[in-house]
């Protein structure tokens, strides 16, 4: 009995390591093979093309106050981002990217048509945001809030944001005062919605340090989170309601969105089929939160009874795609996972079947589906990278990367676990004196067979590069039907993947264009069937981390050749049906008036 | 008296405190086998249902239920005894707070693993280790990828801190083990400035780690283990200064894990060293003396 109980107990030692042997084994055959192989397992492969396609835009973190300066690498660890956008309408999509150094300037990417880029900013009046004293860039959104067919951006700070209007896509005109913008904010996360359906788009800006923190004249070290998980004070949340005549009123709080946690994300989008944008916040240190949308009138926050609400993480990211192909949206957050010292793992927070009236419930699918374990993970998107007609994913990941061999964990987790009183003041963080906080990080690219399972293929597919990643936005920058990747890093490189994608496998772009509704189209949704198939995508004004997709919906069919039909659902309550679309193209869509 | 070894770690019988009441009111009129269970089960729901401290519930069911069969299949087949369960269900509870893990099988393998090692590393039929403690610190080794441990915190507020702080002593007092606890906190916050001198961090620093649940577990319910801890007071002591020791030593190291593997050192190192000096006794007890013949 002893012997037979040895060698029981030897073999639940050992389960743990033939787990991973197994599972090393399998990514290990993942890796081998190059391009073709990837193409004709994968359908797709990624290749690095910023240099040569004119980009050489290298991200620069801000110097905050001295105080901070035992720890200015990671406080300092945020602020790279990228969205996309055709500000000019010639119908190229085009790259805006921030930077995040006092004095540094911004960067708009026009795109020339011909697979280079050549960076605007300075002509039409977007580069220089980050003037010392103004604070710095750390984000933009990119919305036609005045429906004059030309994309306005807001340009989000750690400063003093800031709103411009495009003059016809030759000049942009500051109009910050004018749309009464608070005069300084710690935003991370800002996206626009048309949250009450009246055809004008508005503005959530979500806090994250408190807006009365100036990071460059600290009063106080007291700054930091209250709690690792628990922390309620963060900056506030802003609702800004257009009124139409280049002016917004701000109407969080009486509308219900009165959160100070830390907000690294948002994204809306008609989570329950009410025909309004629901919104979802990914919180770091704390919890997430689901505000629903109650026709326009109010917000009701419902995370725990829609099941987001529980289990503090570190939510970086807020995405939102059709992973089954069933007509409803997931919602995809990233957290933090570091070997043997805090695995948070990743929320897929899947829709339940059968969820009660006027809410949906989610359940965390992450672990299931195969898309948990992402390490740092910062910025993620869904997007159909092989036109296979289902969603990928693509997760930027990596921290602080400094000295390689030299880990600041330990004295990170010292401190994270500390009581409100230790660890609010930054006085108290040990400094990172060089060393990395999750750095050095491989990317995750996973790819979903459609039926629940998702791959990881990152190296394979050529996404290699392992800058500490912020921000991912998809586009089709030749309009061939593949999307290509913009990732942000901070204090690195803007890297732009170009796709290629398998022979034989098809696709369709709707290009939508809202007249009752705001002329962005955002919040419009567009159910593509085909083949017994069918996939939902909404119109996003942001999303993911500090980023923007193209607002052009991308599909892929397979080898389908034909699309049975489009139906639109637009904000306005409009349906429009597009029967029998020509596939392989991008299709122009107007709201009928 | 001497238990019989079979008990393991369950918290100590009634029998020591009877016929002392204190004032406080029928609660200490409990078993006090029973207290422990019911503290940790207090905190757990608590933690649960005010903070969302656990993983999930159902992975927290799965490492006690784990836990509680293969103590019951084991207990009946090495022993051929029906254990206690509240010795298994401590174990188990333990393992579902204190592993962080977003899979299911780290719940049930910890569990198992501790469970497991009762009945496999024993020593003049006593076990060595607390089974908690050398599980999850043999998952921190073997399944890093996986695993992590209780991080959080009690909310922002120090008042559920306060109350479990205060809950925990009077229990570990009632069951005559708050010396133990004592010690520690008392050489934890000595270390604390010790390290801080060295390194350079601020006091508040170093000592933050103690703020948190996962060691208020730990000093509540792993170190003063009656099973495996050393039976004389002042050995009590010493071996939790011991830990706090190690503790430090590992710190400097930049160790996350210092106290579950410091536990893991010194624990079964200072029961070893117990069991040897008594067989040592014991053999010179049963020696018989030699005869001293008078002079002539």
């Amino acid at each position: 009995m002893k012997i037979a109980l040895s060698v029981v107990f030897v073999a639940l030692l050992a389960t743990p390591l033939v787990i991973r042997r197994y599972q090393e084994s399998k990514a290990f055959a993942a890796i081998q093979g190059g391009q073709a192989q990837a193409l004709s397992r994968y359908g797709f492969y990624l290749q690095e093309t910023a240099k040569t396609s004119g980009i050489n835009f290298v991200h620069q973190a801000p110097t905050l106050d001295a105080k901070l300066r035992p720890i200015m690498e990671q406080v300092a660890s945020m602020g790279a981002a990228v969205s996309i956008v055709d500000f000019d309408r010639d119908g190229w999509e085009d790259i805006y990217v921030v930077n995040s150094k006092e004095g540094s300037h911004n960067a708009l990417y026009r795109n020339q048509g011909n697979g280079t880029f050549r960076d605007v900013a300075a002509e039409v009046g977007l580069a220089d945001l980050n003037l010392p004293g103004t604070g710095v860039s750390t984000g933009a959104v990119w919305g036609d809030y005045d429906n004059d067919g030309f994309e306005d951006v807001l340009i989000y700070k750690w400063g003093e944001p800031e709103l411009f209007h495009n003059d016809g896509g030759k000049h942009f005109t500051r109009v910050t005062e004018q749309a009464g913008l608070p005069p300084w904010l710690n935003a991370n996360s800002a996206i626009w919605l048309d949250y009450d359906n009246d055809g004008k788009l508005d503005l959530f800006i979500a806090g994250y340090y408190p807006e009365d923190v100036d990071l460059w004249h600290l009063k106080t070290t007291k700054i930091m989170p209250e709690s690792f998980e628990y922390a309620k004070n963060g900056g506030r949340k802003y609702l800004f309601h257009n009124l139409g005549n280049g002016k917004f009123e701000e109407v969080s709080e009486r509308l219900g969105i009165s959160s100070r946690r830390w907000a690294l994300a948002a994204v809306a989008a008609d989570l329950r089929g009410t025909g309004y944008a629901d919104l979802f916040i990914s919180n770091d240190y704390g919890v997430s939160e689901l505000y629903l949308n109650q026709g326009g009138q109010s917000f009701r926050e419902a995370g725990k009874e829609a099941g987001v609400g529980f289990s503090p993480k570190s939510g970086m990211t807020a995405s939102v795609g059709d992973v089954l192909n069933t007509g409803q949206y997931a919602v995809y957050v990233s957290n933090i996972s570091e070997e043997g010292v805090l695995v948070q793992g990743n929320n897929l927070w899947m829709p339940k079947a059968g969820s009660p009236k006027g809410i949906v419930k989610y359940e965390n699918m992450a672990n299931t589906f195969g898309v948990e374990l992402g390490g740092w993970s910062f910025g993620a998107q869904f997007a159909d990278l092989n036109n296979d007609g289902f969603l990928d994913l693509y997760v930027a990941t990596g921290n602080v990367s400094l000295d390689p061999h030299r880990s600041y964990w330990y004295d990170y987790s010292k401190v994270a676990g500390g009581n409100q009183a230790i660890i609010s003041d930054a006085a108290n963080w040990p400094p990172i004196d060089g060393r990395s906080l999750s750095g050095y990080q491989h990317k995750r690219v996973w790819i979903s067979d459609g039926q629940g399972r998702f791959q990881e293929v990152a190296q394979l597919v050529g996404a290699k590069d392992t800058y500490d990643g912020r921000s991912v936005a998809m586009a089709d920058f030749e309009n061939r039907g593949a999307l290509d990747v913009v990732v942000a890093n901070q204090r690195g490189p803007v890297l732009l993947y170009k796709s290629t994608v398998a022979p034989g496998r098809h696709w369709i772009e709707l290009e939508l264009e809202g007249q009752r509704s705001n002329r962005s189209a955002i919040g419009a949704q567009a159910d593509v069937f085909w083949n017994g198939q069918q996939q939902l995508q909404e119109v996003s004004g942001g999303s993911g981390f500090c980023s923007q997709n193209q607002r052009r919906l991308h599909f892929g069919l397979g080898k389908t050749t034909s699309v049975d039909r489009v139906e639109i659902r637009w904000p306005s309550g409009a349906r429009q049906i597009v029967t029998s679309p020509q596939i392989d193209q991008i299709v122009k869509v107007k709201e009928p008036r | 008296m001497r238990r019989p070894p079979d008990e393991q770690n369950a918290p100590l019988p009634p029998s020591r405190s009877a016929g002392v009441k204190p004032s406080i009111g029928r609660f200490f009129s409990i078993e006090n086998r029973y207290l422990p269970p019911l503290l940790i089960t207090l905190i757990l729901l608590a933690g649960q249902v005010k903070y969302g401290l656990l993983e999930s519930f159902s992975r927290t069911a799965l490492a006690i239920a784990t836990s509680i069969l293969l103590d019951i299949i084991l207990g009946r087949l090495v022993l051929n005894k029906w254990p206690h369960v509240a010795s298994a269900y401590i174990t188990g509870i333990s393992v579902g707070i204190l592993l962080r893990s977003p899979e299911f099988w780290p719940y049930a393998l910890c569990s198992a693993i501790a469970i497991t090692s009762k009945y496999v590393i024993r020593w003049h039929g006593r076990h060595l280790w607390n089974p908690s403690n050398f599980a999850i610190s043999a998952m921190l080794i073997l399944a890093p990828a996986y695993v992590a441990t209780l991080s959080v915190q009690w909310g922002n507020e120090i008042w559920t801190m306060v109350i479990v702080w205060i809950l925990g002593a009077l229990i570990t007092w009632r069951v005559r083990r708050f010396h133990i606890t004592l010690t520690y906190v008392v050489s934890f916050l000595a270390f604390s400035a010790i390290r801080s001198s060295m390194v350079g961090d601020s006091f508040l620093a170093e000592v933050a780690p103690i703020t948190g649940p996962m060691y208020q577990l730990f000093i509540f319910f792993m170190i003063t283990d009656p099973r495996t801890t050393v039976s004389s007071k002042r050995g009590q002591i010493l071996v939790a200064f011991l830990v706090a020791l190690a503790e430090m030593i590992l710190r400097l190291a930049n160790n996350i894990h210092a106290p579950y593997y410091a536990l893991t050192i010194v624990g079964p190192a200072a029961k070893a060293i117990q069991i040897w000096m008594n067989s040592r006794r014991q053999t010179a007890a049963e020696t018989p003396r030699p005869t001293v013949s008078a002079p002539v």
